[in-house]
């Protein structure tokens, strides 16, 4: 009996014989809502780059005239497209606040030896987006 | 509110277990009472044998953390009333990533070596004689690296952090904060000691953004802060010194 116990004790490490170690799940990032949403945020690069993709085979039809423009265009209205860019442009929103976010921690600005607060320095980023947005809409659906 | 709540604690004896398991614990409730409150009832009424780590009782010495109901918290600064409402029952293990000795205490000299690594001191270039005195610093230079100083090394980042777990080599969240606190002061001049183990992979750029490190940080240090600020300098760094081969360096960024 003894003999078991000690067989079935964990490996003997360098520094000190018994220390337990957890194993760390492959499935950590289930379950706690935070850790998740790390992963969708890594996950939405594939949806970033589907943007990118899309956007070259878009200047592609454009080099090759109306009809393969014409043809992108139907394309692009096929169902799965629209939900493909929908998850995409959630994604892409989902970062872009994070990154907004994370903006002013990163980039600490000192003014008079004093730190601008942190929506000082986020806020400027989300007018610009703001200011985007609307010229591009404006462009688009003009 | 309920006048008792029950402790899960992870129990683990070296000599007797394989792998931790769980004890059950009736505790009564005081409205002030705290999680490490309520281990140090088990352990003066209950049994004797539970063992864990704490000093101050007062969120200073940073040895009494703990994951509680899954989170990283210094038990000394965690009311139980705030789970009274959670079925009543609060599970308290040993901090996350760490190699469990016995119980809730965690084996700390794998941080202690990588803390080490950071040179987390000031490091001076030149000799200045004793005779010209102190080194001054004006308030505004203390407040450029203060936020970084404030940890008192709980580790509870290294438990929030899923990089630590899955690549034990990462120096890890409160290492870099502090080789930042130096960087940062203006009496330091050991930058450029420091990027050779910051700017790697196990370094900054393990840091994969989580985030978590900061949200528990019982000192609002924000350790995910300093690693972006320092993932920024390194590239600003990398792109002078490729424009300007010579004499540059962005770590240097004091007042
Ligand atoms: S006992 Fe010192 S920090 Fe909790």
């Amino acid at each position: 009996m003894r003999q078991e116990i000690v067989k079935a004790a964990p490996a003997y490490t360098e520094f000190h014989p018994r220390w337990y170690r957890a194993p760390v799940s492959v499935y950590w990032w289930l379950g706690q809502w935070r850790y998740l949403k790390f992963i969708l945020r890594e996950l939405s690069s594939l949806f970033v780059a589907s943007f990118v993709v899309i956007t070259l085979l878009q200047v592609r039809a454009l080099r090759n005239g109306p009809e393969a423009y014409s043809r992108f265009q139907h394309w692009l209205q096929s169902p799965w497209m629209i939900a493909l860019n929908l998850v995409s442009f959630l994604f892409v929103v989902f970062h872009t606040i994070t990154w907004f976010n994370l903006a002013p921690r990163a980039m600490p600005i000192w003014v008079r030896g004093k730190r601008l607060p942190e929506f000082l320095v986020a806020a400027p980023n989300y007018a610009i987006w703001l200011v985007a947005s609307v010229v591009i809409a404006w462009f688009v659906l003009r | 509110m309920a006048d008792k709540i029950i402790l899960e604690v992870a129990r683990y004896s070296p000599e007797q277990d394989t792998k931790p398991c769980f004890a059950t614990y009736e505790v009564p409730v005081h409205k002030e009472w705290v999680v490490l409150d309520a281990l140090n009832y088990i352990k003066d009424k209950v049994d004797g044998s539970l063992t864990y780590r704490w000093s101050c009782r007062m969120g200073i010495c940073g040895s009494c953390g703990m994951m509680v109901n899954g989170e990283p918290k210094l038990t000394c600064a965690t009311f139980l009333s705030s789970y009274a409402h959670n079925g009543n029952k609060i599970r308290v293990e040993p901090l996350r990533y760490f190699p469990v000795v016995r119980d809730l205490v965690t084996e700390l000299s794998d941080f202690l070596v990588k803390l080490k690594k950071v040179k987390p001191w000031l490091i001076r270039k030149d000799t200045v004689p004793l005779s010209q005195g102190e080194f001054l610093q004006t308030p505004e230079q203390l407040d450029y690296y203060k936020q970084f100083s404030m940890c008192i090394n709980c580790t509870l980042c290294y438990s929030a952090c899923p990089v630590v777990g899955l690549d034990p080599k990462f120096v890890g969240p409160a290492a870099i904060a502090l080789a930042q606190r130096y960087n940062l002061d203006s009496r330091d001049q050991g930058a450029v000691e420091r990027i050779a183990v910051l700017a790697h992979p196990e370094g900054i750029w393990g840091c994969t953004f989580v985030g978590e490190c900061t949200k528990v940080c019982p000192k609002h240090v924000d350790p995910a802060g300093a690693i972006q600020q320092y993932k920024l300098n390194a590239v600003l760094d990398w792109l002078t010194s490729f424009l300007m081969p010579r004499g540059h360096n962005s770590q240097d960024v004091k007042p």
